[in-house]
């Protein structure tokens, strides 16, 4: 194992003294490992909260900020935080119009934050479970999709909306058309490798990759030869096609590395997918380009389609102001 | 017959952390084949916190020594490991009660308990590959043993051998919960991380209880 670290156990606390360190304009609470808005929101405005595990970044933490979330939670490495952390942070991030926790659906995370509402008391919260990932079958046989890319680009449009002064009620229900509107797929070139492990997770051959990967490293459901750009571009996006028909609205598209895969490649990609999506008539309104939902230093990339009508988009180009994102300010 | 002391029960939970420290190069190399390589590095983390807390704030009692273990699981393990492990004892504690010992018949109720909140939280069946097909037939052999009129002591043995042989037969399940579940057809063949260690948790039982 090759990684810019001190001592394994001890990368989650130092990271984030380091996030500390680079953000002054955010409050981060080092022993819950939460991450907070400097200026709190209005009061009476809906707070939206996120977390999970870490090793994801920028997601969630560089994600806080005006116009997207009022906290993030961390986790260890890929490992859902825990129901008090999650109760910390919603009773400190709460104005007095309720809370908003946007879960990303893995059994750990969904358990967690289930506990957190369960225990939490007064505060009211609405959930919304994103469950976007094409790769996994979704039925009763599986713990259903995975929440990957729609978490990051819902995270943006519902959290303009809550700046808005939209109330708790609309707000969960945008968040739940939003989490249900988008697909996404993703392949990986090798492994990612997790500190505390210190092997990579699983084992890929310098001439295989593997198709429907998830970000915390588990296995894809199909191992490939590798291929070219303009083949594993269709290998994304036509399960995605396959799943739900953009042709009939605007779409957002992200372009997403998982970490270890850089920037030139990722425009490339994009290129093959905007080619593809051309061919099937779907119009591409927005777009974004780059490392936002990662998986440690995997190498690979995922594509994530979002149908979005006027009042998306409006709230996809209202400004923010986090770390990851920034725009419009 | 030999009811159960809280000593006894004290020294489960020391064993099944001993058990998981020396276990937690074989949990993470399970876990990597099916899941995300964490399970043996989370349950240590969540062991020492158990045990520190329990260390900390000296329960005397059944229910306080568990209610103790359980939220310190519940807040230090993460993942869906830490809400199952943390709801079992948090619902053990309770049903067992303000007690310094308990006999068969306790012991079986308190464990049925902390299996009946797992499949609540997790909502598992027989045969998902989880953990629950080691502690569902675990706590089923403790219950008839204790039926039989075993000691507390033997039909934690009984617990032991059931809940290893639902370890092993994981290997042959398809995964239908959690992260290995992803894989389909391809976790058959693996035996299950989660399994392994609930199988450690009755082993440890049987330890302590000997």
């Amino acid at each position: 194992m090759k990684k810019l670290i001190n001592a394994a156990d001890d990368v989650l606390a130092e990271s984030l003294a380091g996030f500390a360190a680079a953000h002054p304009e955010l409050r981060v609470d080092h022993v819950n490992r939460i991450v907070y808005r400097g200026e709190p929101k209005p009061h009476g405005t809906v707070a939206l909260l996120s977390g999970g595990g870490t090793g994801h970044e920028p997601l969630h933490a560089g994600f806080v900020g005006f116009g997207m979330l009022d906290a993030a939670v961390a986790g260890e490495v890929f490992t859902s935080p825990t129901p008090d952390q999650i109760m910390e942070a919603t009773a400190r991030v709460d104005t007095g119009a309720g809370v908003l926790h946007i879960v990303k659906n893995y059994t750990g995370d969904v358990m967690n934050f289930e506990m957190a509402a369960e225990l939490g008391g007064s505060i009211p919260v609405e959930t919304v479970v994103v469950a976007d990932d094409v790769a996994v079958e979704d039925s009763t046989f599986t713990a259903g999709r995975r929440g990957t890319g729609v978490t990051v680009l819902l995270e943006k449009i519902v959290g303009a909306a809550a700046e808005q002064g939209r109330d708790l009620a609309e707000i969960g229900a945008l968040a739940r058309h939003i989490a249900t509107s988008g697909r996404s797929m993703g392949m990986a070139l090798t492994s990612g490798t997790l500190p505390a492990v210190g092997k990579p997770t699983f084992d890929l051959p310098e001439t295989e990759m593997e198709i429907g990967v998830g970000i915390h490293g588990e296995p894809g459901r199909r191992r490939v030869p590798l291929a070219s750009a303009r083949e594993v571009a269709e290998m994304l996006v036509e399960p995605i096609l396959a799943d739900r028909s953009f042709a009939a609205a605007p779409t957002i598209v992200m372009l997403n590395g998982m970490g270890a895969t850089p920037l030139i490649e990722l425009y490339l990609m994009f290129g093959e997918v905007k080619s593809i999506l051309d061919r099937a008539g779907v119009t591409i309104a927005r777009s974004l380009v780059g490392d936002y939902i990662t998986s440690l230093d995997m190498a690979g990339c995922s594509v994530t389609i979002l149908e979005a009508d006027n009042d998306t988009l409006a709230l996809w180009d209202a400004p923010v102001a986090t770390p990851a994102l920034r725009w419009g300010m | 017959m030999a009811n159960a002391q809280y000593a006894q029960l004290r020294d489960w939970i020391d064993r099944w952390e001993a058990h998981l420290i020396e276990q937690r190069t074989y949990l993470t190399e399970l876990d990597s084949a099916i899941g995300d390589g964490d399970h043996g590095t989370n349950m240590v983390r969540g062991l020492a916190a158990a045990s520190a807390r329990a260390d900390a704030e000296v329960p005397e009692h059944v229910d306080d020594l568990f209610k103790a273990v359980g939220m310190a699981i519940v807040s230090s393990v993460g993942g869906a490991s830490g809400p199952l492990y943390g709801t079992f004892f948090l619902r053990f504690g309770a049903t067992a009660g303000h007690v310094r010992e308990l006999d068969g018949a306790d012991l079986a109720e308190a464990l049925g308990a902390g299996a009946s909140g797992v499949a609540q939280r997790g909502k598992p069946e027989l045969g998902d590959k989880t953990m629950f097909d080691a502690m569902s037939p675990a706590v089923g052999a403790f219950a008839a043993a204790i039926a039989r009129g075993e000691t507390p002591s033997t039909a934690a043995n009984s617990a032991s051998v059931a809940a290893h042989a639902g370890r092993e037969a994981t290997a042959e399940l398809v995964a239908r919960k959690g992260r290995a579940s992803y894989l389909g057809e391809r976790s058959v063949g693996h035996i299950d991380p989660g399994a392994t260690s609930t199988a450690l948790l009755f082993q440890s039982l049987a330890e302590a209880l000997a």
